[in-house]
C-alpha cells in the first residue's frame, strides 16, 4: 500500500474517532500561518504604514503631547526611561509568576478531582463561577488593608482572578469522558489512575491550555489593576504615577511593554498548545 | 492438543444475566444466556438491535460484572480485564495523541509489560500498516485505523479475541478487505474469536457458528452451524446453502421483531 492511499480519507475518521470535539481550539493552534515573504512585506508596510501615519497626522494637527504623544516620542521615552522601568517590570512578572502559579496548580488539582465527584462539582461549581464573574480587583482595597502595600494583596488577587478560570477550563477538559478509549484502557487492566493520567488528562490537555493562557491573561490585567490600586512598585503604579505627572510619552511606554508581555504570553501557550495539543486541530 | 482439551469449552457463558438500574426501573438487557466457544473457533452473535448483544461481550470481557451467571475462560471465572482476553471495539479508539507505535504501545505501557517487537512488525505487515508507525490517527483512514486497532488488540497475543461490531463503521469495501484480513490472521494464529455484528453476510463469512439473540431481553435464541471450509472464496459465499442460511438468519431476526407487533403482519411489507 502506498502511503497516498490514506490521503482522500483524511477527515473522515471512519468509526467515530474524534468525537472529542466540544471545544474548537482554532484559538489556540491554528492561526494565521504566515506562507509567503510576500505577505510578511506586506504586514510589515502596514505596521509602518500605520505608525507613520499617526506621527505624520499628529504633527500636522499639532496634538499637544499631554493628549497624544508622538510614536517617535514614546520610543524615545521606552529607550531612556527603561532602566527605569525594569525594576517594576520585575516586580509585576513576580506577582504574575507566583499568583498564577499558585491560582493555576491549586486550579488544576481542584479540577482534576472535582470532576471525578458529580456531587461535589454540583455544591462547588456556582463558587467558583461567582470567583470568575468577579473582577477579583474589587477585593484589592480590602487585600491591601489586611496585607499592606507589599506583594501579598496582589499576588492573592492574581491567583483569585487566575485560579478560577484555569479551574473551570480544566474541568471542561476532564468532563470529556471518552467511554470508548475509557473502556479500552480498562480492558488491558488500566487502574484509576493509569486511565487519569494516560487518558482523561491527555484527553484534557488542550482545555487545560486554554484555560492557562486566558488564566494567565487575567492575572497579568488583575497584577497591574492591583498595583494601580496601591503601593509604590509595579507597572500599574507607573501608570498611575506617569499619568499624574502628565509623562505621557513614558505613560504610553509602559503601556507599550505591558501589551508585549501580554502577546508573549499568549505566543507562549500558543506554542505549547501546538506542541502538545495540535492532534485536536 | 489432546482429546480432553478439546471437550472443555475454550469461553464458557453460564446462564448469563445482566440487569442495569437505570432511573425508569430495573431493565433487564441479557436473561440466562449460555454459549460454549471452543478452543479456534469464530463464533458470531447476531440479533436485533438493543438485544443486549455488547451487554454480553463486555461481560465475557470482564468490563463489567454480571447479575448472576458467570463467564469461565479456560475453568476459571473471569471477574475482571484477562490478558488472555483482547478487545476490538466498533471505533477504532486509537488514542488521537498519540502515533501509531505509541498507540500500539499502550496495553503494554498499561501492562509495565515490553512489547514484541518482532511480532508486532509482523502484524503491521500483515495488515498493510508497516512504515507508518509515526503517523497519527488523523492522518490514516478508517480502514487503516481500524486495522491499527486490530494490531494493538493483538499485540500482546491473547488467546481469545472479543470484537463489538468491529467494523460496522467501515464502508462495505473496506469491510469485505477487513474480513479477509481477519480471516488470514485466524488461519495464522487459530485466536479464538468472538464477534458482534450487524451484517449476517459478515457472521456467515467469518464464523463456524452464527448466535441468533432474540429482542430485549436478550436470550439465545438459536444457534447455526457454518459448515464451509476455509478459506471461504467468493465462489463458496455465493452458494446456495449461503444464501438459504442467509435468509434463515435473517427471518429469525426480523421474525422475532415482528412479533412484538402483531399488526404488523398485514401490511404487505413481505420480499419473498
Amino acid at each position: 500500500m502506498s502511503e497516498t492511499d490514506a490521503i482522500p480519507e483524511f477527515k473522515k475518521s471512519a468509526g467515530g474517532a474524534s468525537e472529542v470535539g466540544i471545544t474548537n481550539m482554532s484559538a489556540l493552534t491554528s492561526g494565521p500561518g504566515i506562507k509567503s515573504m510576500g505577505e510578511v512585506l506586506a504586514i510589515v508596510l502596514v505596521a509602518v504604514f500605520i505608525i507613520g501615519g499617526t506621527e505624520v497626522l499628529l504633527n500636522i494637527f499639532a496634538v499637544p503631547q499631554y493628549v497624544l504623544p508622538k510614536p517617535s516620542e514614546i520610543a524615545v521615552a521606552l529607550v531612556t526611561d527603561f532602566p527605569f522601568i525594569l525594576p517594576h517590570l520585575g516586580h509585576t512578572l513576580v506577582e504574575l509568576f507566583v499568583g498564577f502559579g499558585i491560582g493555576a496548580v491549586v486550579g488544576l488539582i481542584l479540577a482534576a478531582v472535582i470532576t471525578q465527584f458529580p456531587f461535589a462539582e454540583k455544591i462547588i461549581t456556582p463558587y467558583i463561577l461567582l470567583l470568575v464573574t468577579t473582577p477579583m480587583l474589587a477585593l484589592v482595597p480590602l487585600l491591601i488593608l489586611r496585607f499592606g502595600f507589599g506583594y501579598e494583596p496582589r499576588i492573592i488577587a492574581v491567583a483569585l482572578a487566575s485560579g478560577p478560570m484555569v479551574m473551570i477550563n480544566a474541568a471542561t477538559g476532564f468532563r470529556r469522558v471518552d467511554r470508548g478509549k475509557i473502556a479500552l484502557a480498562r480492558s488491558y487492566g488500566a487502574s484509576t489512575l493509569q486511565i487519569f493520567w494516560k487518558v482523561r488528562a491527555p484527553m484534557a490537555l488542550p482545555m487545560i491550555f486554554v484555560g492557562l493562557m486566558v488564566g494567565s491573561i487575567f492575572g497579568l490585567l488583575t497584577a497591574v489593576g492591583a498595583e494601580m490600586v496601591g503601593g509604590g512598585f509595579g507597572l500599574g503604579n507607573r501608570l498611575t504615577s506617569y499619568s499624574s505627572m502628565i509623562q505621557m510619552p513614558q505613560f504610553f511606554a509602559v503601556v507599550l511593554i505591558l501589551s508585549i508581555l501580554g502577546i508573549l504570553i499568549y505566543v507562549l501557550f500558543f506554542l505549547l498548545g501546538k506542541k502538545y495539543a495540535s492532534w485536536e486541530a | 492438543m489432546t482429546a480432553q482439551e478439546l471437550k472443555q469449552p475454550k469461553l464458557r457463558v453460564k446462564a448469563a444475566t445482566k440487569v442495569y438500574n437505570t432511573r425508569s426501573g430495573d431493565l433487564l438487557a441479557i436473561d440466562r444466556c449460555s454459549l460454549d466457544v471452543m478452543e479456534g473457533e469464530i463464533v458470531a452473535i447476531v440479533g436485533p438491535s438493543g438485544c443486549g448483544k455488547t451487554t454480553l461481550l463486555w461481560s465475557m470481557s470482564g468490563l463489567h460484572g454480571l447479575t448472576s451467571g458467570e463467564v469461565l475462560l479456560d475453568g476459571k471465572p473471569v471477574t475482571g480485564p484477562n490478558p488472555e482476553i483482547g478487545m476490538v471495539f466498533q471505533e477504532a479508539n486509537l488514542l488521537p495523541w498519540r502515533n501509531l507505535d505509541a498507540n500500539i504501545n499502550f496495553p503494554f505501557e498499561i501492562k509495565g509489560t515490553k512489547p514484541d517487537r518482532v511480532w508486532i512488525d509482523e502484524l503491521l505487515n500483515r495488515v498493510g500498516l508497516e512504515g507508518f508507525g509515526g503517523r497519527f490517527p488523523r492522518e490514516l483512514s478508517g480502514g487503516m485505523q481500524q486495522r491499527a486497532a486490530l494490531v494493538r488488540a493483538l499485540s500482546y497475543k491473547p488467546s481469545v479475541l472479543l470484537m463489538d461490531e468491529p467494523f460496522g463503521a467501515l464502508d462495505a469495501f473496506t469491510r469485505e478487505e477487513m474480513n479477509r484480513l481477519v480471516e488470514e490472521i485466524w488461519l495464522d494464529t487459530r485466536t479464538t474469536i468472538v464477534l458482534i455484528t450487524h451484517s449476517i453476510d459478515e457472521a456467515i463469512f467469518l464464523s463456524d457458528r452464527v448466535v441468533v439473540m432474540s429482542p430485549r431481553p436478550g436470550r439465545v435464541a438459536n444457534i447455526h452451524e457454518v459448515p464451509f471450509a476455509r478459506p471461504r472464496s467468493l465462489e463458496i459465499m455465493s452458494t446456495k446453502e449461503v444464501f438459504d442460511l442467509t435468509n434463515a438468519i435473517k427471518a429469525e431476526i426480523v421474525g422475532t421483531q415482528q412479533s412484538r407487533y402483531p399488526s404488523a403482519s398485514a401490511q404487505p411489507a413481505q420480499m419473498a
